[in-house]
């Protein structure tokens, strides 16, 4: 991975009683990258941000973020990091302007800085409308470019994204990614968590995460190419027929309904699947067309994170 | 200096919502008012117009003649008539009254006999209060006096047959009002509630709100944050000062003998000292209503202990040791020396010590407390 590392993890665990949150993480995350967290809820993505923002202390293993060690030199790194929270956590009843001259204050921003940014910010996350107007009174994305816009303030060259679209539109999501690759073309590191596909295919890495574990890792190319099972396709009239017949027979970990086709992972093992398919569904007195398909990111992230049968 | 520009911008912001906050506004014009009010006027000692019941078995004239002195004081009102006294004693049970006099059949020939008590007074010792006061009253110089009755009506005072020994001379507050007595302490009371209400939920609300997760990841340090969050209450404190000073002066004519300055000087010393105490509470209470139960915690034993109701030099030795955690047991100090006696600072400089010592210690226990963490 040609870049230095801006984040190295090693056997990083955190435990809240019984629920291990984060189990054994080793990552590398490369400088200057929009790097992915993938995985449903619970599997520990916000936690591990908090662990990465010195937020919380890890139960077991190692953090180093720009060259400093976590949790002792937590205060070293917080003018180096950017940091939007899962939920909105600036002041709701201060105005777009009292927010962000609120943040550029508590960043230590000399008064020119702070008018300059300030200004800039609110141009060029289009704000300006909206400075005089209490954030509790602005939509879903007009407070997550506020929320991106006060992390942004005093230029940090890491940034930590906890799924900071989880509220918003389509567009404004694209807007949004379009933003981060200009953060990026400055030399800014991303880490972002989603449970977006198409979000996650624009990382250049990736990180799968399933209840607190790290289940795949790589570029999204890589990991489709590299994916862990077979996809096929099926096409019929009576696809409920199909479906009940299928999720019966052994070696399909899967199955999905997209339209009016099925989509079914089936276990990388089994022999001539097209054939096993076709011959099971005949034995069913079924008609329906069986090929292979090419993966999706979608069905990465199900094998990685689906039940298989043991 | 970034940290005091970091410790400005926490109290403007905090500026910035408490003037948006219309029920945190209202609290803090109308706590005050409010409690001063009820202080000032519930909190009565003088009492008066106790509810009587009176069973006169005599009905002579000089049987009617005590009742009539009696009731002439204002402290009882007569409302029940009754036969025996076992019916007056029925009376106190049912609370229908709290005094009952009776005065025998042979009251005119008792009153002769100096051996013997002429009436009785039933009295109704539940509240603390009222036996002190009747008793007082039968002490009272009434014009029965040539018969030498009065003294010997009440038979378990256990005072002297001749009457009082001594003669009592009241300093500060001759007239005994009750309001020139609770007045000033109860602007310390007011303040404690306030002001720890108010600070104890500061930190608590920002955490409850997701806010603190943010802003524990900038370079904003403990202490700043702390300052700045109790910098817009030490104004609000003093604005309250002010309002209730003006209450007292003004509705209670409690008199204001010592100088402004040095009472809004001490009132600083003891604002700033409470503060301190709210953000404790708010680093240890995990929600707002934590916070709450917390603050009544507190402020419980600073009414009772504090010398503010009970007289401090009453209190056993432990209880006046722990007396001494109290800010408001050095405030009630200070401002009762201030505006009842006239003192100055210079004479008052032990207890403003105590409140500083109090400061220091609060914070540095908050600021222990806080972590920049979430766990
Ligand atoms: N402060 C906490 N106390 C107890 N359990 C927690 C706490 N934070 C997270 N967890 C648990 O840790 C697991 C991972 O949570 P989280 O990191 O929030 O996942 P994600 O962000 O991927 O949805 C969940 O089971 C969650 O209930
Ligand atoms: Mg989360």
């Amino acid at each position: 991975m040609g870049a230095s590392a801006a984040i190295v993890t090693q056997n990083l665990s955190r435990r809240f009683g019984a629920v291990l949150a984060v189990d054994d993480l080793h990552l590398q995350v490369p400088e200057a990258q929009i790097y992915g967290f993938l995985g449903p809820n619970g599997s520990g993505k916000s936690t591990t941000f908090r662990m990465l923002c010195g937020l919380l202390k890890p139960t077991a293993g190692e953090v180093d973020v720009l060259g400093h060690r976590l949790p002792g030199d937590a205060e070293r790194i917080r003018s180096l990091i950017g940091y939007m929270t899962q939920q909105f956590s600036l002041y709701r009843d201060l105005t777009v302007l009292e927010n962000l001259q609120f943040m550029a204050q508590i960043q230590g921003l000399s008064r020119r800085e702070r008018r300059d940014r300030v200004r800039h910010s609110l141009r060029a996350y289009r704000l300006e409308r909206y400075r005089k107007r209490r954030a509790e009174h602005l939509s879903g994305g007009e407070r997550q470019r506020l929320a991106l816009a006060a992390a942004l303030l005093h230029r940090p060259p890491l940034l930590l994204l906890d799924e900071p679209t989880s509220a918003v539109d389509p567009q404004t999501r694209r807007d949004f990614w379009d933003a981060l690759f200009e953060l990026i073309n400055q030399g800014t590191t991303i880490l972002v968590s989603t449970h977006y596909m198409d979000e996650a295919e624009r990382c250049h890495r990736l990180a799968i995460l399933d209840r607190g574990g790290l289940v795949a890792e790589g570029e999204p190319l890589e990991l489709i190419g590299n994916i862990d099972a077979t996809v096929i396709e099926i096409t019929g009239a009576d696809l409920k027929s199909l479906r009940e017949t299928l999720s019966g027979l052994r070696g399909v970990w899967n199955l999905t309904q997209l339209g009016s086709r099925l989509h079914a992972l089936l276990d990388p093992g089994t022999d001539r699947p097209v054939e096993r398919v076709q011959g099971a569904l005949a034995n069913a007195g079924l008609q329906a067309n069986v090929s292979i398909a090419e993966a999706g990111l979608e069905d990465v992230f199900v094998a990685a994170t689906g039940k298989r049968p043991s | 200096m970034n940290g005091i520009r970091r410790m400005w911008a926490v109290a403007l912001k905090e500026f910035r919502q408490l003037a948006r906050d219309r029920l945190t506004f209202a609290m803090v014009i109308g706590i005050p008012l409010i409690l001063i009010t009820l202080f000032g006027y519930a909190i009565n000692m003088d009492v008066r117009n106790l509810r009587a019941g009176i069973a006169d078995q005599a009905g002579t004239q000089t049987s009617r003649r005590l009742v009539a002195d009696l009731t002439a004081t204002q402290v009882i009102a007569p409302v029940r008539q009754a036969a025996t006294a076992d019916e007056l004693e029925r009376m106190l049970l049912g609370n229908e009254i709290v005094v009952g006099i009776f005065i025998p059949r042979d009251f005119e020939r008792r009153l002769q006999d100096p051996n013997r008590e002429a009436a009785q007074l039933l009295v109704d010792a539940t509240d603390p209060l009222i036996p002190g006061i009747v008793s007082a009253v039968a002490d009272m110089p009434f014009a029965l006096r040539e018969h030498g009755a009065t003294q010997r009506m009440v038979p378990r005072t256990g005072r002297s047959q001749q009457g009082s020994l001594f003669s009592m001379r009241q300093f500060y507050n001759p007239e005994g009002r009750s309001a020139v007595m609770i007045v000033p302490g109860t602007i310390g009371v007011i303040l404690t509630f306030t002001m720890v209400l108010f600070t104890s939920i500061a930190i608590v609300r920002e955490r409850e709100r997701g806010n603190l997760e943010l802003l524990i990841t900038t370079p904003v340090r403990s202490i700043e944050l702390m300052l700045g969050k109790i910098i817009p209450y030490i104004f609000i404190g003093l604005l309250q000062v002010s309002l209730i000073l003006s209450a007292a002066v003004f509705l209670f004519d409690v008199p204001l003998r010592g100088t402004l300055l040095d009472l809004y000087v001490a009132s600083l010393a003891y604002v700033v000292a409470v503060l301190g105490f709210g953000l404790l509470i708010s680093t240890i209470a995990k929600v707002q209503f934590q916070a709450f139960q917390l603050t009544f915690f507190l402020l419980l034993p600073s009414i009772l202990l504090s010398g503010f109701i009970f007289p401090f030099d009453g209190m056993p030795q432990p209880a006046q040791y722990f007396a001494q955690a109290l800010p408001l047991t050095h405030f009630i100090v200070l401002v009762r020396g201030i505006l009842l006696k006239g003192a100055e600072l210079a004479d008052l400089l032990l207890p403003l010590q105590k409140l500083g010592i109090l400061f220091v210690i609060s914070m540095s226990l908050a600021m222990l407390r806080f972590r920049k963490r979430l766990d």
